[in-house]
């Protein structure tokens, strides 16, 4: 359609509202674009840490989040008990304190979680893992941010540990947390012999309706999900992402003003150079096609600008080192998509009223008002 | 004997007013133009001639009475488009070009609404652009041309498309007594060439006077007078 060659044409010469409308949709897409990746990073980071070489995930039944998830050891010998079980990791989830550094995410492992082989040292040795009392074990961001090493003596709520061992994990989450013995962070956070999931890997994964029905029917206190159930039913990640869509969507209602404001403005001041248009041969769908056209381009224009500022925002967020690693965005294609669709929604739906507006001018009328 | 020609505008009867009746502009007016003539409205301001042109030209439609131009009544949106599109072009007294377009970007805006062939149309920008003198201007913006490079570039505008009815509305209204006189004879030779039928308004007596017809415009009443 050779009308849309007058769409470029339109908005180089009203090039600076073109390039407010712009700007209105790349600060949506560049804020959707940050939020949606790092939430989905930070969910990505937390389900690993959940997956971490399991199949199914166990925790307590009709919990409000994990953290208050109590499995107790009976429970846990009972899962390993079971004879589709290959292998079951309880793990303790808590948060401590250091000096400057209010939250730290602390782990409560025992010296046979698959973590710990997976983690690369850099101080300390795996085989020490809780061999001795009193020794905490630091993710490599986490001693990075708290300025300690091997053998360094940490302050620690209101307890004090030694420094046991360092390693870097590919987890943003673990790499910026601490490490405790499965006992000692039981009897650090008053939990008794309790943790918060089991992380169960299986002998045989097809058997796992079985290993299901039969912990459940065993265990009532206690639910079983496979690791994708669990991603798709855990009440925390869907919070966490329909808040990332609902923040992104309001930023891009915004946009989605700028750019009806930009189109109505720019409508308004062509209302005779329409009028010529129509008297040309334009057609009214022609002239709509034109303005949804504009704002089409806007929109494909923010979109660039957009994703720029965006991942070059993630670029800089996961370097800055007062969040610990705990940035790691994460884009996902579906997001794309899914940031692409509403840019495209939105400025069309901006540009719904400007080029109702336009295809409606009466040439005759629009020439006598002029 | 009646005229062979074939007739290019039939109004009979054409009633048009504005504000729900309470201002009339034209007042039952008949008229008949045939392939190839060239007529003047001539009236002073406000006298109806441009309400006509508006209604012939299907940017309006009258309050009662029949109309038909090239063959189709302007009264219906489709008809009004294949009019513009295809059987009409005009040309107004303020240029109403688009600023900021070059000349050669205005010049096509006709052909873009009816998706004509691009090679086609710079043929016939340049063929058009030639016969008015103004080939040399094509790369030059609107702002920086004169008022009559300006209306010249307008008439080529009208005629891109190969109307087969002009309509001009004062086209040498808001031009000096030479350039006036230059642009009505480029309308004048262009429309014998092209062999296109012209329908003119306007309120000088000189112009007027070198049209075939004369059609004065008075009150909104018509009245058919020698040339």
């Amino acid at each position: 359609m050779q009308v849309l060659s007058l769409v470029f044409t339109n908005l180089i010469r009203h090039r600076w509202r073109a390039m407010i409308g712009t700007a209105g949709i790349a600060f949506g897409v560049a804020a959707m674009l940050t939020i949606l990746a790092i939430i989905t990073g930070a969910i990505g980071m937390f389900q690993r840490i959940l997956a971490s070489d399991s199949h199914y995930l166990v925790f307590e039944r009709n919990v409000s989040d994990l953290f208050f998830s109590s499995v107790t050891r009976e429970q846990v010998a009972a899962i390993r008990a079971r004879p589709e079980v290959e292998a079951a990791h309880p793990v303790l989830f808590g948060i401590v304190s250091a000096p400057d550094h209010p939250v730290i995410t602390c782990f409560g492992i025992e010296a046979t979680d698959p973590r710990l082989a997976k983690a690369e040292w850099r101080a300390g040795r795996r085989e020490e893992f809780g061999v001795r009392e009193g020794e905490i074990y630091l993710g490599s961001r986490a001693a990075e941010f708290l300025g300690a090493r091997g053998g360094d003596t940490l302050a620690i709520g209101r307890g004090s540990f030694r420094v046991g061992g360092v390693f870097k994990t590919e987890n943003g989450f673990e790499d910026g947390g601490v490490f405790l013995p499965l006992t000692e962070a039981q009897k650090f956070f008053h939990r008794g012999d309790a943790a918060s999931v089991v992380t169960v890997k299986l002998r045989d994964e097809r058997r796992g309706a079985e290993f299901k029905g039969g912990l459940e029917a065993a265990q009532p206190g206690v639910i079983a999900l496979e690791n994708r159930e669990f991603n798709s039913t855990y009440n925390s990640f869907k919070i966490l992402n329909f808040t990332g869509w609902a923040v992104g969507v309001c930023a891009f209602c915004l946009g989605g003003l700028s750019v009806a404001n930009t189109m109505l403005l720019s409508v308004f001041t062509r209302i005779r150079e329409i009028a010529v248009l129509r008297v040309c041969g334009f057609s009214s769908r022609q002239v709509a096609v034109l303005i949804f056209g504009e704002a089409a381009v806007v929109a494909a224009g923010g979109l660039v600008v957009g994703f720029g500022l965006g991942f070059a925002l993630l670029a800089v967020l996961e370097r800055v080192p007062q969040f610990h690693g705990y940035v790691q965005a994460n884009v996902e294609p579906l997001v794309l998509l899914g940031i692409v669709g509403t840019a495209f929604v939105t400025a069309g739906g901006g540009a719904i009223y400007p080029a109702r507006f336009a295809s409606r001018i009466e040439p005759a009328e629009a020439m006598r008002y002029e | 004997m009646s005229d062979p020609r074939e007739i290019v505008v039939h109004a009979h009867e054409v009633t048009k007013s504005y504000d729900g009746g309470r201002i009339p502009v034209l007042h039952e007016v008949s008229l008949t133009v045939r392939t190839g003539e060239l007529v003047a409205l001539w009236g002073a301001s406000g006298s109806g001639k441009s309400t006509l042109l508006h209604l012939l030209g299907g940017l309006d439609v009258p309050d009662r009475g029949e109309l038909a131009v090239c063959g189709l009544d302007p009264r219906t949106e489709e008809n009004r488009l294949t009019l513009r599109r295809r059987h009409l072009g005009f040309v107004f007294q303020l240029h109403n070009l688009i600023p900021d377009l070059t000349v050669e970007e205005n010049l096509r805006v006709p052909a873009l609404a009816i998706n004509r062939p691009r090679r086609e149309t710079a043929a016939r920008i340049r063929e058009l652009a030639g016969q008015v003198g103004i080939n040399h201007r094509l790369a030059h913006r609107i702002q920086d041309l004169s008022g009559g490079e300006r209306q010249r570039t307008a008439i080529c505008r009208a005629l891109l498309n190969s109307p087969r009815l002009l309509l001009a509305d004062e086209p040498t209204g808001s031009l000096d007594e030479r350039t006036g006189a230059t642009v009505f004879g480029l309308l004048k030779d262009l429309a014998e060439r092209e062999r296109i039928t012209v329908v003119l308004a306007t309120h000088e007596r000189r112009f007027a006077e070198a049209c075939h017809r004369i059609i004065r415009v008075r009150d909104g009443r018509l009245d058919e007078i020698a040339p």
